[in-house]
């Protein structure tokens, strides 16, 4: 059994995949028919999913500033709760982050990506009772890309041009092509409403497994069994219960005493200390986020590609995984990507710490006297101890890093983006594209390495209108080379979503997508007696 | 009060007839400049801060676009004084405008979050006032002998341990090891009223652990200052029992550093409880005002701010007033 046939079957028996699609799956991965459906089988019967109880959840990021309204969701509290009781038109496989079904059926391009049609499902119902029309779904994305919009998700669907209804299917047409149209389409901003939500954004009716029966902003919020649920394959529990819990060692002491099931955000400090817990499972999923240090591409002395490389070279990424991030990471290659993307490039040459290599660019470099770095605890948790062990490493190359720590008050509008090199944290995008995008292209406003380079934004822009895969993936490979190598950003490590639970919780996803099982934490699992 | 026939004495002014009510008034007058001033003060110093509310609230999601759409409906552009101006005349009405981030009514939120921070203090502090200045006579009635040194060393390890590191030890015990209380404290608007009191259980026992000792050893020094003076003595000589003369004559004259201490204590349980909200996950108006503080939502900022000088502003007034209706003599200034 392979990785992937061991994650379909941990799928089913997740409860995640029906029969159906587990046949159609594992036979794709080239298992033989009769081997599959022992395989369904057996997974199927290992642990059958348990319907019922009280689901208890207690997350960090929460605030008594948060909105219903699914536009404005921003905090870690509201990415779960609008999981919890609202669906979005396309889903991302957990596995291979690939765009699956959800509200949309189905989808098809147009051959220059530019035109996509949405078939939307038929028969599923609101919470309200009414049915999910063509209408909702085209009044959702209008409001979401309107220009006047406060919409997290404004950035996103930037490119789209026209948003209308043909018959039943869904039909936008974008200003260039993008051959990731319908993954951008899971941003969790982007909840299908009646009416779009318009007449009352803050209703919080959707077509999820959940309704919600009650909400205080920043200190609870709790949901019933949505008995109408369109899908059998998830919403396990009968209620859910999310208690915004921001003090870390206050969601600690409230899962050991197991008071609640599952907490997000563990300390990589405290995971030891937990692990001994006997309740305790600590949940370990990759992910994208990612630590940076940030130079400036166009302001002396980071103006040198020299001395950029000496830079990186001087960086020791083991020993930040290991000390950093107390394990629960990978190292990074001084490109914003690792293997969680889909078309991912694979085989280039992972960047190791090199003090000789260091030594011999920093001379080239022709630079002299110390180069000063600012860093805050706000840029990532650590950021300060990293900024220290990183003027360590390059000490041994005969690099002189002068550490400066700025308030974290106020770090992102002076420092981050404003001065010439320092320390900061990326989230990951559901795309390589949107990556780019969003921090490596010349004109974007988050271009935080100031990376300015025509041949890199046209082989950007190429890749996004590039159906064929194959091709698009060596363009990825090519933007990624140019990064690394030429770039302004050092990438030490990728920190994992480190969450734990009670051993109660069955049925956990480690979805690549994004923290806490991608947000569907609460509809995909169970509990066990 | 002091001159019984004002009708005798023509020449009096208001001060002179009623000098405690003209006190009484002078302290309230007071107090409202005093919190008109800080409301420039807080409106001032929030405008200074740095990074604004489009850019923070959005992060790295924001794009200009966004962030101008956000500017222009809050109405940011406009000048300063002209958003105090308007800020100032709507709270004056109880009106603290809406939330930036989750557009609710401010007011009707700061409504059950002060309920709820009320509750907490005011439970606190009904433990916690008679028990100080119950145990601050015991002390004084057997000062340098063992009670007395008990309670010293008691309240003194209480005062020197930080109000989270006393909470995180009850919620250690009580919560994991022994599994007896309930946390998180959070409270809700469907829980009954039992419910919450046994949710508020470790919070309470951590604000009383905290407060208990600063009024305990100020009831304790106020007394033994005045056990010292003449009166006592005499007191003393003519053979009144030690208890008797502490409640009886030494209490009252000691009583107005004993209320200022107490209306200092119930300041701080209403507006520092920040620390001991954020363990416990307690809903109440610190909780609130951090999370505010942090994506720069300046109504409800600004709106805590004014509430919490407003809670202190308030209890130091009655505290003083109080104070000069216990001491005649502090009512005629020389």
């Amino acid at each position: 059994m392979n990785d992937y046939t061991k994650y379909l079957a941990s799928r089913v028996t997740a409860g995640g995949l029906s029969r159906r699609e587990f046949m159609g799956r594992a036979m794709a991965a080239g298992i033989t028919l009769a081997v599959a459906d022992k395989l369904f089988t057996e997974s199927a019967e290992a642990a059958e999913p348990k319907r019922g109880g009280h689901l208890k959840l207690g997350l960090e990021g929460g605030a008594a500033t948060d909105s219903k309204d699914p536009a404005k969701f921003l905090s870690q509290v509201m990415f779960c709760i609008g999981r919890c009781w609202g669906d979005m038109l396309v889903e991302s496989d957990p596995l291979t982050g690939a765009a699956v079904p959800s509200l949309a059926e189905s989808w098809e391009p147009s051959k220059d990506a530019a035109t996509w049609t949405f078939k939307i499902r038929k028969g599923v119902k609101f919470h309200d009772g009414k049915e999910l029309t063509i209408d909702d779904v085209v009044a959702t994305l209008k409001r979401h890309t309107d220009a006047k919009s406060e919409s997290g998700a404004l950035g996103v669907l930037g490119s789209i041009k026209e948003i209308k209804a043909d018959g039943g299917n869904l039909v936008l047409t974008l200003s260039e092509g993008n051959a990731d149209m319908p993954l951008l389409l899971s941003d969790y901003h982007l909840v299908i409403q009646p009416n779009g939500g318009v007449d009352d954004p803050l209703a919080s009716i959707g077509t999820g497994p959940y309704k919600m029966t009650s909400f205080e902003p920043g200190v609870r919020a709790t949901f019933e069994k949505n008995k109408d649920d369109w899908r059998t394959d998830r919403g396990y529990v009968d209620s859910i219960e999310i208690i915004g819990m921001n003090d870390a060692t206050a969601r600690i002491a409230a899962l050991s005493s197991g008071q609640v099931h599952y907490i997000n955000r563990v300390d990589p400090k405290t995971v030891s200390l937990l692990k001994r817990a006997p309740n305790v499972e600590i949940l370990s999923t990759s992910g994208r986020g990612h630590y940076v240090f940030i130079m400036h591409c166009d302001k002396a002395p980071f103006d040198n590609n020299d001395l950029r490389l000496a830079l990186k070279y001087a960086m020791d990424r083991e020993t930040m995984v290991k000390k950093i991030l107390g394990g629960y990471g990978k190292v990074g290659n001084d490109f914003p990507i690792n293997n969680t993307y889909a078309l991912f490039p694979e085989g280039i040459e992972q960047r190791a710490y090199d003090p000789d290599k260091a030594a011999f660019h920093y001379k080239k470099s022709g630079h002299s006297g110390s180069v000063l770095l600012r860093t805050s605890e706000v840029a990532f948790p650590g950021g300060v101890d990293a900024a220290v062990l990183y003027q360590e490493s390059c000490k041994k190359a005969g690099i002189e890093i002068e550490v400066k720590r700025e308030p974290g008050d106020g770090y992102w509008t002076n420092v981050w983006n404003v001065q010439p090199f320092s320390t900061s944290y990326w989230g990951g995008r559901p795309t390589q594209d949107q990556m780019y995008s969003t921090a490596y292209l010349s004109t974007a406003d988050w271009n935080d390495t100031k990376f300015k380079r025509p041949d890199f934004d046209k082989l950007l822009l190429q890749a996004r209108s590039e159906l064929d895969e194959a091709k698009r993936k060596d363009m990825y490979r090519t933007m990624a080379m140019t990064v690394r190598d030429e770039g302004g950003v050092i990438l030490p490590m990728f920190n994992d979503f480190v969450n734990a639970s009670t051993k109660q919780v069955k049925g956990y996803v480690h979805d690549i997508g994004n923290d806490m099982s991608n947000g569907y934490v609460a509809t995909r699992v169970w509990l066990d007696a | 009060m002091t001159n019984p026939a004002p009708s005798i004495l023509p020449g009096l002014g208001f001060r002179q007839r009623f000098p405690l009510l003209a006190l009484i008034l002078e302290r309230f007058v007071l107090s409202i400049v005093l919190l008109f001033a800080v409301s420039i003060v807080i409106f001032g110093g929030l405008e200074a801060l740095p990074g604004d509310f489009a850019t923070t609230y959005l992060g790295q999601s924001a794009t200009p676009q966004a962030v101008a759409n956000i500017r222009e409906d809050l109405g940011l552009n406009r000048p300063i004084t002209t958003r105090y101006v308007e800020w100032l005349g709507n709270a004056v009405q109880g009106d603290f405008g809406t939330s930036w981030a989750s557009k609710n009514s401010v007011s009707e939120q700061i409504g059950k979050r002060l309920g709820n921070s009320l509750f907490l203090a005011g439970f606190a502090a009904v433990i916690s006032v008679p028990l100080a200045v119950g145990l601050g006579m015991l002390s004084v009635h057997f000062r340098n002998r063992l009670p007395d040194k008990i309670i010293n060393v008691i309240s003194l390890a209480a005062i020197s341990l930080p109000e989270f590191f006393v909470g995180y030890l009850l919620i250690l015990f009580f919560a994991v090891k022994f599994g007896v209380a309930t946390f998180p404290a959070t409270v809700y608007d469907s829980m009954g009223f039992v419910e919450r009191l046994k949710a508020i259980a470790l919070p309470t026992a951590t604000l009383v652990l905290v407060v208990l000792a600063h009024m305990m050893r100020m009831t304790r020094a106020a007394i033994l200052s005045v056990m010292s003076s003449a009166y006592m003595e005499t007191a003393e000589l003519k053979g009144l029992g030690a208890f008797r003369s502490i409640v009886k004559h030494a209490a009252p004259n000691a009583l107005a550093p004993i209320i200022n201490v107490i209306a200092l204590t119930l300041a701080y349980l209403v507006v520092g409880v920040v620390v001991v909200e954020v363990v416990f996950v307690y809903p109440g108006m610190g909780q609130y005002m951090v999370d505010a503080v942090t994506v720069r939502d300046m109504p409800v900022v600004q709106a805590c701010g004014l509430i919490f000088a407003a809670v202190y502003i308030f209890l130091n007034m009655t505290a003083d007033i109080l104070a000069i209706i216990a001491n005649p003599r502090l009512r005629h200034p020389r």
